[in-house]
This record gives C-alpha cells, structure tokens and sequence, in this order.
C-alpha cells in the first residue's frame, strides 16, 4: 500500500525539557533540553525515519509520541485528539492506535508471563476490541504473521525465544490492536546483523499488508535509508532537516547531515582509497547548556558570526534545511 | 616468523550438559602493520579466540589448547607470572566498554603513570611526562588538564582515546581491538578507527581487530577471518572477501546488510539465529541456515580448505559460491 497523502499523525513543536539537580543539594543545575521544538507530519501508511546520535533527543521523542511522556509545550494531534490532552475513554481509544516497539527485546517482554498472556494483555486492556472467545485464534494469526510458528510457542516463556524471536513477539503485541502508528524506537540495534534483515524485511512487508506507519527511530543509517520513504536528521534536541530519502541521502544540504553520512563506513573495500570522508571534531556538546544561534555551529566547518547569533529555522517545504549556509544540492 | 601464529586454538567452557566447545580449531596468522579482522556474530567465539591469545581467560575453569606463537615464542606453555609480562608489553589490548576496562577510582593520569613506572621503571616525573604525550597522541585537547580527571568525566569517545593511551603506552607488537566502537556514535566512530589506523602506521604494529561490523572490516582491514560457530569459516583479503565470498554465510552477511550508497528493493535474510555453541548441529554448523546445503552438508564438517589466491574457505560447495558471488 503506497503511503496517502492523509496525515495521522501531526507533530507540533514539541518540546521536553528536564529538570537537573545542582551540584549543591536543593539547588537546581538547569534543564536538559532534550527535545527542543520539533514539528512534522506523518501520512498513512509511511515511513518517517528519524537519525541522530545518541544524546539528541531521539528516544524522548519516541517516548513522547505514544504519550509515556508529558512534553513540556507542543502538541502530538491523531486526528481529532491531543495526545496528551486526552483522557478516560478518548485515551484509551489513542493508545490502541498509537503503538511502540523499543529496541530491547530482552527487557520489553515480562519474563514472567507466558507469550500467551503477553499477547492476551492487550485485548484484556481494550475489552471491546474483540470478543474473548475469538481472542486466542486472533494471537494465533499475529504470530503467524509476524512469522512465529503459532501451534509451538504459546506457552513458552521469552528466555526460551532468540533475540529475533523475542522482537517479533514484541512486533506481534504491536500489531494486536490494529494500531495506525507504531513507533519503532531502534528496534533492530540489538539484534545480530544475520537477524536484522529479518526483521526489517517483516516490518515492511506488515507495512505493504495492513498499512500501518511507521515512525522509525535508529542511529544506524544505513537501515533508516533502506526502510524509510522520508527522513528527519536530529542534532540536540532539533530537526536540522527532513527530506524524501532519496534527496536527503544523494544530496545532503545541512553539514551535519553530509558529516554524518560520510562517516557510515561502506562495506565495499574497493572504494575505500577514494571515499571523501568529512571528520568531525569532538563530540555533541551538553543539551543542558547548549550553543547559541545554530546549535551545529561548534562542530561546523563552515560557521560564520551569523551562526552564533541566529538560529536558522527550519522552513517548510519537501526538503527543508535549517542552516544559514546549505549545502549545493 | 610471523608475528603473531595461532594454529588449532580450542577453548572449552564447562556448561551444565558437558562442555561448551566456543573456540573449535582456529589457526590465523597476523604480520607486523598488518591489519586482520575476525568478523562474527554473538557467540560465533571471536572474543574468546582475543582472550586465549592475550591470556586474561580464566584457565580453569576454561580449558584451552592449541598453539599461539607471538614471534615464535609459545604463550600457552608460559607460567602465569612471565604470561602476563608479555601480554602486558608486547600486547595491547582496547575493548568496547572503555568504563569497565578503566579503574574507575583512579585519574586517568594516574592510571597511564602506573603502568609506565611499574613496567619501564620510570621516574614519577617522567613516566608523567610521557603520559601527557600519549594523551596527547591520542588526540584529547588539553591533554596535561586533563590528567587529573576520572574516567566518568570523559565522553564515551574520550574513554576510547584513553584506553588507546593505556593500550600503546608500552609500544606494544601486536594491538587486540575488540569491538572499539561498536558502543560509539558514528562521527565518533570514524574519528577513533582513522586514530587506530594513523597509529598503527606510525608504530607498524599488528592489529587483530574483532567486530561484527562488515562496514568497519571494508573500512579498515588487510585481511579477514569470518568466524561462524568457533570456526574460521572463510579467510582473505578483504578485496577478497567483499568481491566474491566463498561460503554462503559471507555471501548471506553481505547481501543481507543495508547500504548507506544505495537503496536496495529487498534485503536477503539469513533464515534463522546463529546456533548455541551448546548444541552444534551435526555436519557443517551452517546447514540449517544455508540455502545451498547437500545432504553431505549435514553430516560431513567440511574443513577450511585452501583456495587459490591464498585465501581460504569452509564449504563442501565453495567452487559453487565462488561461480555464482564473482562479479
């Protein structure tokens, strides 16, 4: 199912920010600026991919989408509703169409509930759902189509299950509700890179079956470019830009984006001699007291005075850029 | 002579069924600037075969056996006592989580001054002296202020540049890398493998680097060893290698892996998970998971077998594999 131009899920300048304890007892050390105005939409069916180094934001916004944490200002809309404004029935109703697979698939799962009762909880949190008779034949199908052999596994416990396994469990309680969203927050990163395509090659084909969207979290670019329709670049806290991602990967135009993308090694020794390779110095610096102006400046081989004063938005449009100076396309 | 020769390495675990065969019969060679990655997933025994050679396995309750020569002297047969002199000089060794690896009580000074001053019998000042200049060799800005802090207050990257300090402070022969940036962001990443690769220049030391990462091998290294079930499954250059593996688990890690370069429709998977080395199916350990298996492949484990072109591969049908990944 090709994505529609129908918007599920829209993102308004959300912001997170958390408080830090001082040095001193009862003072306070400031705010770590997590998430810090992030804004994007999100159509039927897509792939939004979302990049960045470990420290920018990515999971507290993963985090923040399926409402297991209050933003600090903005807005996560599903249609009518406000996700965190929602409550009672309206948010129940929400949680059965926004969903989340995180990266570990060794402490998602309880160890201490059989497969059945791990794939039986969601349908006893959403009774109406569907009837209790019909409910085991139904988990039946959702590990069939996460590729688990329905008949063998249901009264195992998940130390019994391999990595991939235990992911396409948690994959399979995604999918129970029949959710419009799952956030997948670096779901392949713990796995081995022989089980990696599996998985990816089940997340897009339930994509191609139910047309669900995606909204993919993951440092590794090279899987967010084979997964995603679009991608958005995060450095502390901001989007530096969004594009499709044949546009966003051939030709980067934030400097950050190009660094990152040199960096990814390519597993092909030929070209190695060849590969123009862009170093960047030292690490993100603190989201707690973060730059003035573009937040990149410090690592930017390119930043003028402009940069230290002004912080460059992040326009609309197919491929926006939020730099003073963007790359040539 | 080779500077580090390993032939016929086994290394055994007891486990609560018999013992756990990780480490199964791997013989490598690594040469003076020479870089050699062992590539494997978890469990496949890369990291055990790193630890036999540098001798911090636990022996018991681990049994090890086989032969490592380091410039032809024999370490397995070394008391514990000359054992860990020359593991300690002649040997460097950078693992993945530098936080564990580092004395988290101590500076970081402190820790690079000891090692000089109980190895090289420095003075304070100078083994001080010198412990600035690697920490500046390794490319931390304010390599002098910086003495006096503890691990913790380093980022992550930092404390990868740290533990390369420790790890070449007494100008070790042969450097074991294992995983060094797998826990690293990718712009640090880079930054720590071109700073391997620019000291190993410098030094002509050896590098026996352990990854599971295809990138990092295709980045960096002269030769590889694919590890698969304490086996070497396939060896050779990298060109080798990456141009037209010749055992179906190279060839199913290769397409199997997305590229940043290019957008691929369909990812091939290697069905199922890497085995238990508790429970090795019988024949060759691939066969479960191997499109091209035989009936022969389920019973006969097919020996690594010398190719043409010195290069090396374990598969009863590697002249099929090689037919059909040359390009």
């Amino acid at each position: 199912m090709p994505p529609g131009d129908e918007v599920v899920l829209r993102v308004e300048n959300l912001v997170k920010h958390f408080p830090v304890k001082g040095r001193v007892p009862f003072t306070s050390g400031g705010v770590v600026k997590a998430v810090d105005g992030v804004s994007f939409d999100l159509r039927r069916g897509e792939t939004l991919g979302v990049v960045g180094e470990s420290g920018c934001g990515k999971s507290t916004l993963a985090r923040m989408l399926v409402g297991l944490e209050q933003p600090t200002s903005g807005a996560v809309r599903f249609g009518t509703s406000v996700v965190h404004q929602a409550r009672g029935r309206e948010l129940r109703a929400l949680r059965r169409r926004i969903q989340i697979v995180l990266q570990d698939p060794y402490t998602s799962l309880n160890p201490r509930r059989t497969i059945r009762e791990i794939l039986l909880q969601p349908f006893e949190i959403h009774p109406d759902v569907l009837d209790r008779r019909r409910r085991i034949e139904r988990i039946k199908e959702l590990l069939d189509l996460v590729g688990l052999d329905p008949g063998l596994h249901l009264d195992r416990y998940p130390h019994q299950f391999s990595g991939g396994q235990r992911q396409r469990i948690g994959i399979a309680r995604a999918l129970a509700l029949s959710p419009d969203v799952i956030v997948c927050d670096e779901p392949v990163s713990a796995l081995d890179v022989s089980v990696q395509a599996q998985v990816v090659n089940l997340l897009e084909r339930l994509q191609e079956e139910l047309g669900v969207a995606y909204v993919f979290i993951a440092h590794d670019l090279s899987v967010v470019r084979h997964i995603s329709d679009r991608v958005a670049v995060m450095y502390l806290g901001k989007l530096v830009e969004t594009g499709p991602e044949v546009s966003l990967y051939e030709s980067p135009r934030h400097p950050y984006t190009r660094a990152l993308l040199s960096a990814v090694p390519v597993p092909d020794p030929a070209g190695r001699q060849g590969r123009q390779r862009i170093l960047l110095a030292g690490d993100p610096p603190s989201p707690v007291d973060p730059p003035s102006g573009c937040r990149f400046r410090t690592r930017c081989w390119q930043a003028a005075d402009t940069c230290a004063t002004t912080e460059p938005p992040l326009a609309a449009g197919a491929h926006p850029v939020a730099c003073h100076f963007p790359l040539a396309a | 002579m080779s500077l580090l020769e390993i032939a016929d390495l086994k290394v055994a675990f007891p486990g609560p069924t018999g013992p756990v065969n990780a480490v199964n019969g791997v013989s490598l060679r690594i040469e003076s600037g020479q870089t050699l990655a062992i590539l494997g997933e978890s469990g496949s025994g890369k990291s055990v075969t790193a630890q036999a050679v540098t001798g911090i396995l636990d022996v018991p309750p681990a049994t090890v056996s086989g032969s490592v020569q380091l410039r032809g002297r024999e370490l397995l047969t070394l008391s514990r006592k000359q054992r860990e002199r020359v593991s300690g000089e002649e040997i460097g060794m950078v693992f993945q989580d530098a936080m564990a690896a580092l004395n988290p009580v101590f500076t970081v000074g402190h820790q690079i001054v000891e090692v000089l001053r109980v190895r090289r019998g420095m003075s304070r000042a100078d083994a001080r002296r010198r412990a600035v200049e690697l920490v500046d060799r390794v490319r931390i800005p304010a390599a002098k202020d910086r003495m006096r802090d503890y691990p913790h207050q380093f980022s992550g990257g930092m404390r990868q540049r740290i533990m390369i300090a420790l790890a070449i402070a007494l100008e070790p022969d042969l450097l074991i890398a294992d995983e060094p940036t797998t826990a690293l962001d990718v712009t640090v990443q880079a930054q720590v493998m071109e700073l391997l690769a620019e000291i190993q220049r410098d030094s002509g030391m050896g590098l026996l680097l352990i990854t599971h990462d295809l990138g990092v091998v295709a980045e960096v290294a002269d030769d590889v060893a694919v590890m698969y079930a304490g086996r070497i499954v396939e060896r050779g250059t990298v060109e080798q290698i990456f141009a037209g593996p010749a055992h179906p688990y190279t060839e199913g890690l290769l397409n199997s892996m997305p590229r940043v370069d290019r957008r691929d429709e369909q990812l091939y998977a290697i069905p199922g998970a890497p085995p238990n080395p508790a429970r090795l199916p019988a024949g060759c350990p691939f066969h479960l998971r191997c499109p091209r298996a035989t009936d022969e492949c389920r019973v006969v484990l097919p020996p690594l077998l010398a190719l043409p072109a010195d290069r090396a591969s374990a598969c009863h049908h590697h002249e099929e594999v090689l037919d059909a990944t040359r390009r």
